[in-house]
């Protein structure tokens, strides 16, 4: 092959890959009517409630989180020093054009309806959806749900609307699963809180379909803070999806969300996120979820790109016989770090809990996993099973482990495993002597790697997750 | 049109194994190579792959014309030749069937996709001449595979490659009578016109059922004897013990 053609093919697949890695990385002029400005101060957190006309307890509810918020040290004496680069300084907090959420896309901005067509989401939701809920920065620009759902009594709002309108439903759960004190960027997202999803599903109502929202940051040097509470009464059963981009910025930006599951008795959660945030961002988001008797609470995290995700979704299983889960994948590439896990809180007899976590590592990327599995002694019959792998593709890559599982009393079972291994050079030599190129070898392994894990999303979502990894993966070899 | 390997050197670790092997394929004809352990037969294969741990110092091989060591390993593969490993790779987690759409999809122009149909029904016949069951799509390349499922696995991925040169090497190793027997029929019926084979293998067993049409006698690193397919039986008869004759002589 000449020089010449070698470069061309080169500068092709260059450039295939532009035009696919920038699906998310456009941007619009702003056009807000509410900004919040730079920096937090008492100030910033009146401005949002006056604009969001919060009722009385949710201007203190804020007040009292900004408090704990410039209390709570950077919890860099465990986690990431990466975290002191954060300026909250130069963050925005709040972002709208103060339009409520539109019922039918038409009705949408141009340029906000042009973005989620590019992402594709008007499509997916005539295809597979119940709901739709699409943020844009601080607020959502649209929301609607499939007919029908809201004579069953189906609940499906952002925050503002879930706290001011359906106050006696969500108030007695808002803010009880993850504390605004659980930890500083709990609290950040407690005192500026915009957008999000609440949701009620009411007793005995299975939906069929899953209900999806999109997180869309627009702006540079934004900070995203939605709020989601999600409770499903006593048998009910929901499948939500959650999805986020942002356009790469020369500066940080900022995602805390906090997002709550309440699981009544016998009722079934199940939580999907696929995360492709841009290489920029800071991704430090709380979820947790709350199973009551024979309840189950199922989280599938799958977290690419970002600068720095902290992520540990977690299952408190409060009644009898509850059961919590979480399946993760995560990959890290250049400058970027997964620090993901799962936290798994035993508080009654005979619950079960399940993790199961794998990491891919990319040149320099690094991915950190760290478990807490909780089992008092005053219990019994209490199961949890840990398994976490890590694949490192260079040799320069790195994983880390840190479990730490807790169990007392003598009634119980718990299992963990885990493994570190790479793609070997005779796995790829093997690939590649039946034609395969590099690039694609190494996406074909990483896809082999979480195979298992993969089948357990919904079909629309596994193609879009193997297509993500196969552009990470182009990146990745010379 | 032949498979061309010319005086060819090739280090590993900076020590010479290959030392000006010549030696030429020509289409339609299947050639075995024997030798002792240690001769460089595997590194033959290896090499005219493309492994990283060889270096050519010297030679040549080209693939009707065209220059192999100008190729990438990838590139070779799909100009056409294909490797039968002593030793397959796993690969967890991908399936079979995926693993070969991914190399039948890698031959392809940009753009085209392949027949699903198509390529099912032809990959299912293939299977059946092997005696391999429908099962086996589903199970990851290799892992946790016997011996007899690995080397079957190379000949089915062979057949569904359609190459025009293929080195098999010491592909009876590890297997029983039967397993070679069916092994052997998935290279006979490869057997053309268009096609040609280089055979490496320790014993004579395999040739019974692959019939060369030339052996030849490789040590240190160099083919040392040529001739058709009753040498292979003056080996397995009298072992490699003339090798140290000769060279005393």
């Amino acid at each position: 092959m000449s020089y010449d053609a070698e470069t061309i093919e080169a500068d092709e697949t260059a450039q295939a890959i532009d035009i696919d890695r920038s699906k998310g990385d456009f941007t619009f002029p702003e056009n807000h009517k509410y900004d919040a400005g730079r920096g937090l101060t008492k100030d910033t957190v009146d401005y949002i409630a006056d604009v969001k006309n919060d009722a009385d307890w949710i201007r203190e509810f804020r007040h009292r989180a900004l408090e704990v918020f410039e209390s709570k040290p950077m919890p860099t004496n465990w986690a990431t020093a990466d975290l002191d680069n954060i300026d909250f300084d130069i963050i925005r907090y709040y972002l709208s054009d103060g339009q409520k959420p539109k019922r039918s896309w038409d009705e949408v901005p141009a340029e906000v309806l042009e973005t989620f067509e590019r992402l594709g989401i008007p499509e997916q939701e005539r295809a597979f959806l119940a709901g739709v809920e699409a943020q844009y920065d601080s607020e959502a620009a649209y929301s609607n749900m499939k007919e029908g759902l809201e004579k069953e009594g189906v609940i499906f709002v952002n925050s503002k609307e879930g706290l001011n309108e359906y106050e006696e439903i969500f108030r007695p759960w808002f803010g009880k699963v993850i504390p605004t004190g659980d930890n500083k960027f709990s609290a950040l997202n407690s005192a500026v809180f915009s957008g999000g999803s609440f949701i009620y599903v009411p007793k005995g109502v299975k939906l069929k379909q899953p209900l999806q929202a999109y997180f869309r940051i627009n702006s540079e040097n934004f900070g995203q803070f939605e709020r989601t509470l999600i409770i499903a009464d006593e048998g009910a059963e929901i499948t939500y999806m959650e999805g986020c981009t942002a356009p790469k910025f020369e500066t940080a930006t900022l995602h805390s969300a906090v997002v709550e599951l309440v699981a009544m008795k016998d009722a079934k959660i199940q939580y999907i996120t696929v995360q492709n945030w841009s290489s920029n961002v800071y991704n430090l988001v709380t979820k947790r979820g709350m199973a009551h008797e024979g309840a189950e609470v199922r989280w599938i995290d799958c977290n690419i790109g970002s600068r720095l995700t902290m992520k540990y979704p977690g299952v408190v299983m409060k009644g009898e016989g509850a059961r919590g889960e979480v399946i993760s994948i995560a990959l890290a590439n250049d400058g970027q770090h997964q620090d993901t896990g799962a936290k798994m809180i035993h508080a009654a007899n005979n619950t079960t809990s399940n993790v199961v976590s794998k990491s891919i590592s990319v040149g320099e990327g690094r991915s950190t996993y760290r478990g807490q599995v909780h089992i008092p002694k005053h219990l019994k019959g209490c199961k949890n099973n840990t398994e976490c792998d890590a694949l490192l593709i260079n040799s320069n890559s790195r994983t880390d482990t840190y479990p730490a599982i807790t169990v007392r009393g003598n009634d119980h079972v718990t299992q963990h495993e885990a493994s570190v291994s790479q793609v070997s050079e005779e796995m790829l030599f093997y690939m590649q002597q039946r034609g395969i190129g590099e690039a694609e070898a190494m996406s074909l392994a990483v896809n082999g790697f979480i195979n298992d894990l993969v089948r357990e999303f919904p079909m629309e979502y596994s193609v879009e997750l193997k297509r993500l990894i196969e552009l990470e993966m182009e990146g990745s070899v010379g | 049109m032949s498979l061309l390997i010319e005086n060819l050197h090739a280090n590993v670790d900076g020590t010479e194994i290959l030392k000006g092997l010549s030696l030429e394929i020509p289409k339609g004809e299947v050639h075995a190579i024997m030798g002792p352990n240690g001769s460089g037969k595997s590194t033959l294969s290896k090499v005219l792959a493309g492994h990283d741990d060889y270096e050519v110092t010297a030679g040549s091989a080209t693939m009707d014309g065209e220059d192999l060591f100008e190729l990438e390993v990838d590139e070779r593969s799909r100009a056409g030749l294909f490797l039968a490993f002593q030793y397959p790779a796993e690969v967890p987690g991908v399936s079979n069937a995926n693993f070969l759409r991914a190399a039948r999809q890698a031959r392809l122009p940009k753009g085209e996709e392949i027949d699903a149909v198509k390529f099912y029904h032809e990959m299912y016949e293939k299977m059946d001449i092997l005696e391999m069951d429908r099962k086996f799509t589903a199970r990851a390349v290799n892992e946790g595979f016997s011996g007899g499922e690995k080397k079957r696995n190379e000949i089915l991925q062979m057949m569904m490659l359609d190459p025009k040169y293929c080195l098999l090497d010491e592909t009876d190793s590890g297997l029983d009578i039967d397993a070679l027997k069916v092994v052997a029929k998935g290279v006979n019926e490869m057997r053309s016109a268009d096609r040609g084979f280089l055979v490496i293998t320790h014993y004579q067993r395999l040739l019974d059922y692959i019939e060369p049409d030339h052996v030849h006698v490789m040590s240190a690193g160099q083919i040392v004897k040529s001739g058709d397919k009753s040498l292979a039986l003056e080996l397995e008869a009298n072992g490699y013990d003339f090798l140290k004759e000769e060279v005393a002589a």
